[in-house]
């Protein structure tokens, strides 16, 4: 049985609400959390496979050329290694998000600094990093490399499809009121995933096992199928766990398609992990962002005009770029808008999806530019957001589905009393601390993607569901078992999910915030179908079905599941499809921020005391995981204003804090206590189970509010990411 | 990581012979497994040292602390006398790393610790301290968190740890036996060298040395005050650290032991300095006379500049809090 929904029209039913079993939108605890908390979850390192080699991956020490030679002789046979790979297949780069097909392959041209060369196969993982250190490798290098995106001899593109130049940007500038005109830059970041990425392949005659740590199964098949050259039904792919993504495991990635070679070659599985390094220099970064913000506004502080004008960087030739202005095409209204992406190509490390590309950075810096709108026009920065939020999609004349933007603006004012905070910069002082409020607007795009996954209702009246979805650290395997629990009156104790295998019902995996809408409303489905089963059976309507505690019907007519399936499973696939609704209605999720910050008036070091986000998400599937996805997305929002950093040298392009001990993360105590609020929401246009995707929301704009709460403290705009001490020394009090 | 051979060393003079024949000692391993991972380092043996008994904290006959080479981190940030009366070691040692780390990392290890130098830690890159002779490549390039005090063109590395610019300011001594059994103490200030024309060697140290303990002289009475700046609250390095021993008598400054941390490639103390305090009467003036002098020579390398600006507050900020009316003893 297959239940399919093609979102081309609003789905009100809301069957959820109607549900008795009580499980979704609860805090309800990870059913894997124990497993994992007590180290029996098996991330991609961790399967014993027997006979297993280790591959350590070599890297370029040029940025732009190509390899002459790699003198694997002098190393195979010694030291334990057994082989050295330098197959014309392997991967120069890890795949964009969705490629569906292998990126640039072929090791021998170098495209960057760090880019992986070969593969040093040994008996154990020590002996095969000592063989990818002391693996000689000759280049023929080009000279024409290029490091620097802002240098005037670096090429650029402007790609087509985001290029906007609506009425007259430059006329509405002339004849504000107020304005704003000024250039921010954001740095690069890097995922950073606890769990380095990690392959382990294993071949049985022409098929491939393939145990690593991905978010897009579905996508990554595919991309390994076309990178060895054989089909996808030789592969079988499994990444029960994901010790997170943040878009770094989107694509297949250089671990994987090496691991499966050198396995095929010498006959054994190897394992192939990165190192911290090796996930910096070869895993996908952020690029850098630099954004000049025009914001044109009435007296009455209404835009009249906004401009966002970014300029991004990436590879020679690779398709993605950062989408800086993806929210500011939706967020605020303005008639006269130019907005537009230029696209420098640069010999850095691949740029790829952060979490929430585009959002991340565009919104921390609209956010800003915002700020310095509202200290322009002398209006309140919530009242002036209020006053911006268009009745009808500025540029497409389309109408929004669910938007509580102007309620979390006015909830999160509200909670953090807003208007009791000192609004003159420089002004409130604690010892040596200077004290400062700010806050911000929070967007991020909606998307629904299509998903499949199988339910079955066991014979004893438990369920299993099946997806090829993963939970990359974000709540899958809780927020697919509440689905199911609640639409076959289910407790949690007696659903099974099951999730990273390519040969469950596929999905879209996890990435973009879609997963959990996705693949949720897939389950969805699979159980409307169930429970229509269940209904016929009993020989009423489907609706007027009650399914609680592993009994269907009311009261003491109630009978038990396992009694009325007499012996017979149940299965259904539920299948969804995104449709009209994607595109007639703007979809999105928002929220705000609030942030008090302390910056030390001798030092510049700045500490944020207390951070609250307000968010709406349409509905909240489970709270804890949703807060939980928040709480992550703001800290990192910290991490962004005030500390995180890739830094190239722009002599070779090579990314120069290439660990965890200078690419500074915040550490606890740069992380106050966080109040996250979850806003009431049922978003009928998105799907079918009226939830939006949530898990990228938090980073939207947070770092705004920091870098806003820093001006409040001590008068000075840091508009160049990150605002580490020495952009404020200058300007503070004298010592 | 380069294979190694692994010993045990039984006692001293089974360490230091061992050592006097090109032997690497292992003690915490927190900096040197890291490095020999990255093959930053390759030694071809390592001497493991921590049966030695060298992890105990003593009082000496005059009144100080012996602090055994063993001691781990925590064990010397924790001791009873330490907090109470060299309270600046405490807080210093307190600053650095995390919890786990300061459980493994020891008292004579720590002063072995090598530098955060980004270049120093690529083997990709020239870097004249991992490859004599190589080049520098921080000295046009990234050098955020380099030396802006006696740096050479050959280096401008910084040591990056706590605990020595404690040490530094409360006069200890580095006690050090030789393979040939000779026991000699060097004065912590002492201890590492400036880069010049080998910033191979960090410190005094010949081959077969070992370190045995840290001295701390007699506590001295005045406020003691360990301040770090860095770039994150926790976990990171000292963009700039000051450890200050004041005493005032009346409302004169009656000594004043100033160190820095995050500047040089040593713990950084200038008597001028101190000498220009000594004497006088606290107030803007003399502090800034005080920055005056002991950024004289200072030198920045492009994205380090601010730390000359950042240092000067620091030490006025510091030098006002150690002085103010009400200063514990």
């Amino acid at each position: 049985m297959t239940a399919h929904q093609k979102m081309d029209k609003a789905d009100e039913r809301n069957r959820l609400d109607d549900m008795v079993q009580g499980l979704v939108g609860t805090p309800m605890d990870r059913p894997e959390g124990p497993l994992k908390v007590s180290g029996q979850a098996t991330y991609a390192h961790e399967w014993d496979v027997p006979d297993m080699l280790y591959g350590v991956l070599a890297r370029a020490t040029i940025s732009k050329g190509r390899v002459t030679d790699v003198a694997s002789s002098g190393l195979i046979g010694k030291n334990g290694v057994r082989a050295v790979i330098t197959d014309d297949r392997l991967l120069r780069r890890p795949a964009q998000g969705g490629a569906d097909e292998a990126p640039a392959q072929g090791a021998k041209q170098v495209d960057y600094f760090g880019q992986p060369i070969a593969l040093v196969v040994a008996e154990t993982f020590e002996q095969a990093r000592h063989g990818a250190n002391r693996l000689e490798i000759s280049y023929e290098a080009e000279g024409n490399a290029a490091f620097d995106p802002e240098a005037e001899d670096t090429d650029t593109d402007l790609p087509e499809d985001d290029q906007l130049d609506q009425g007259d940007l430059d006329q509405a500038m002339r004849d504000a009121a107020f304005t704003v005109d000024q250039v921010y830059r954001t740095p690069g970041h890097n995922s950073a995933a606890m769990e380095p990425h990690c392959a382990i392949a294993s071949w049985d005659g022409d098929k491939l096992t393939l145990r690593g740590s991905y978010q897009m199964l579905n996508f990554n098949i595919n991309e390994l199928a076309d990178a060895l050259h054989i089909v996808p039904d030789n592969i079988h792919m499994l990444s029960p766990y994901v010790g997170g993504g943040f878009g770094s495991k989107l694509g297949i990635s250089p671990e994987a398609v090496s691991a499966a070679l050198a396995a095929k070659e010498v006959g054994q599985p190897v394992c192939v992990a990165l190192s911290r390094p090796q996930v910096f220099e070869t895993t996908m970064r952020r690029s850098e962002t630099r954004q000049h913000v025009r914001l044109a506004c009435g007296e009455d502080g209404v835009l009249t005009g906004i401009g966002h004008e970014c300029l991004v960087s990436n590879l020679p030739g690779e398709g993605f770029y950062e989408p800086v202005t993806q929210a500011t095409h939706f967020l605020y209204g303005g008639k006269h808008r130019k907005l537009g992406i230029e696209v420098a190509r640069v010999n850095r490390t691949c740029g790829g999806s952060v979490r929430a590309p585009g959002e991340a950075v565009g919104m921390q810096v609209l956010e800003n530019a915002l700020d310095e709108l509202a200290e322009a026009s002398g209006i309140d920065p919530v009242e002036l957001r209020k006053r911006n939020v268009p009745d009808r999609h500025p540029e497409q004349d389309i109408p929004y589905s669910s938007r509580r933007f102007v309620e979390a603006l006015d909830e999160g004012a509200r909670r953090f009393q807003w208007d009791e905070c000192n609004k003159k910069p420089g002004s409130l002082r604690e010892g040596d601390w200077l004290i400062g409020h700010g806050m911000a607007g929070a967007s991020r795009v909606n998307i629904l993607s299509e998903a499949k996954a199988r339910v079955t209702l066991q014979a004893d009246g438990s369920a299993l569901v099946e997806t090829d979805m993963t939970d990359i650290g974000t709540g899958t395997y809780a927020i697919l078992t509440q689905i199911a629990g609640e639409m076959l009156g289910l407790p949690a104790a007696k659903v099974e999910t099951r999730l990273g295998d390519t040969d469950f019902p596929r999905g879209p995996g996890s990435g973009g915030s879609w997963g959990a809408a996705s693949t949720g409303s897939a389950v969805f489905l699979a159980c409307e179908e169930i429970r229509g089963t269940i209904a016929e059976a009993m020989g009423i309507e489907e609706d007027e079905l009650t399914l609680a505690d592993g009994k269907a019907g009311k009261g003491e007519a109630a009978r038990p599941l396992a009694d009325i399936l007499a012996g017979k499973p149940l299965s259904a696939i539920g299948h969804i499809e995104p449709g009209q609704t994607l595109e007639e209605m703007q979809q999105a999720t928002y929220g705000s921020y609030f942030a008090e910050v302390a910056v030390n008036a001798v030092t510049g070091e700045t500490r944020v005391r207390r951070m609250l986000g307000v968010f709406g998400a349409g509905r909240i599937l489970n709270e804890k995981t949703a807060t939980s996805q928040c709480y992550g997305g703001m800290i990192w929002g910290i991490g962004s204003a005030l500390t995180e950093e890739l830094v190239f040298d722009n002599r070779d392009g090579h990314i120069v804090n290439h660990d965890l001990a200078e690419y500074h993360i915040p550490v606890n105590l740069d992380v106050p206590q966080i109040e996250v609020v979850l806003l009431e929401e049922r978003d009928e246009y998105a799907s079918p189970i009226q939830a939006k995707g949530i898990g990228e929301l938090g980073i939207c704009g947070a770092a705004a509010a920091v870098t806003n709460a820093i001006y409040n403290a001590t008068g000075i705009r840091v508009r160049d990411y990150p605002a580490t001490l020495d952009k404020l020394l200058a300007d503070l009090p004298e010592a | 990581m380069k294979p190694f051979t692994y010993a045990k060393a039984n006692d001293r003079a089974d360490a230091t012979s061992q050592a006097a024949d090109d032997a690497t000692f292992i003690a915490g391993g927190t900096n040197l497994l890291d490095l020999t991972k990255l093959e930053v380092m390759a030694p071809d043996r390592l001497v493991d040292i921590n049966r030695l008994d060298l992890a105990e904290i003593s009082e000496t006959d005059e009144g100080g602390l012996r602090i055994g080479a063993l001691v781990s981190n925590s064990d010397c940030a924790a001791h009873v006398r330490v907090r109470q009366v060299y309270p600046v070691l405490s807080r210093a040692i307190l600053a650095g790393a995390s919890g786990q780390l300061r459980n493994k990392a020891t008292t004579g290890g720590n002063l072995c610790q090598r530098t955060r130098c980004y270049y120093f830690y690529d083997t990709a890159m020239p870097c004249n301290k991992r490859e004599p002779g190589s080049g520098c490549q921080a000295l046009q390039g990234f050098n955020r968190i380099h030396a802006i005090l006696g740096a050479s063109e050959a280096c401008i590395a910084t040591y990056p740890g706590d605990m020595a610019v404690a040490m530094t300011a409360l006069d200890a001594a580095v006690e050090i036996e030789s393979a040939a059994g000779e026991v000699r103490l060097i004065p912590v200030r002492d201890f590492h060298r400036l880069p010049g024309d080998h910033p191979e060697k960090d410190n005094i140290l010949e081959a077969g040395d070992l370190i045995t303990a840290v001295i701390l002289p007699p506590p001295v009475t005045g406020r003691q005050i360990y301040r770090k700046v860095r770039d994150r609250a926790s976990y990171a390095f000292a963009l700039c650290s000051m450890a200050a021993v004041v005493e005032m008598d009346g409302d004169r400054i009656a000594s004043a032991a100033l160190a820095f941390g995050g500047l040089a490639h040593k713990p950084w103390r200038d008597e001028a300095v101190e000498a220009l305090l000594v004497g006088e009467k606290p107030s803007a003036a003399l502090f800034g006379r005080a920055a005056d002098q002991l950024l004289a020579e200072a030198r920045g390398y492009g994205s380090n500049d601010f730390k000359i600006a950042l240092t000067r507050r620091v030490l006025i900020a510091v030098l006002t809090e150690a002085t103010q009316e009400g200063a514990a003893a």
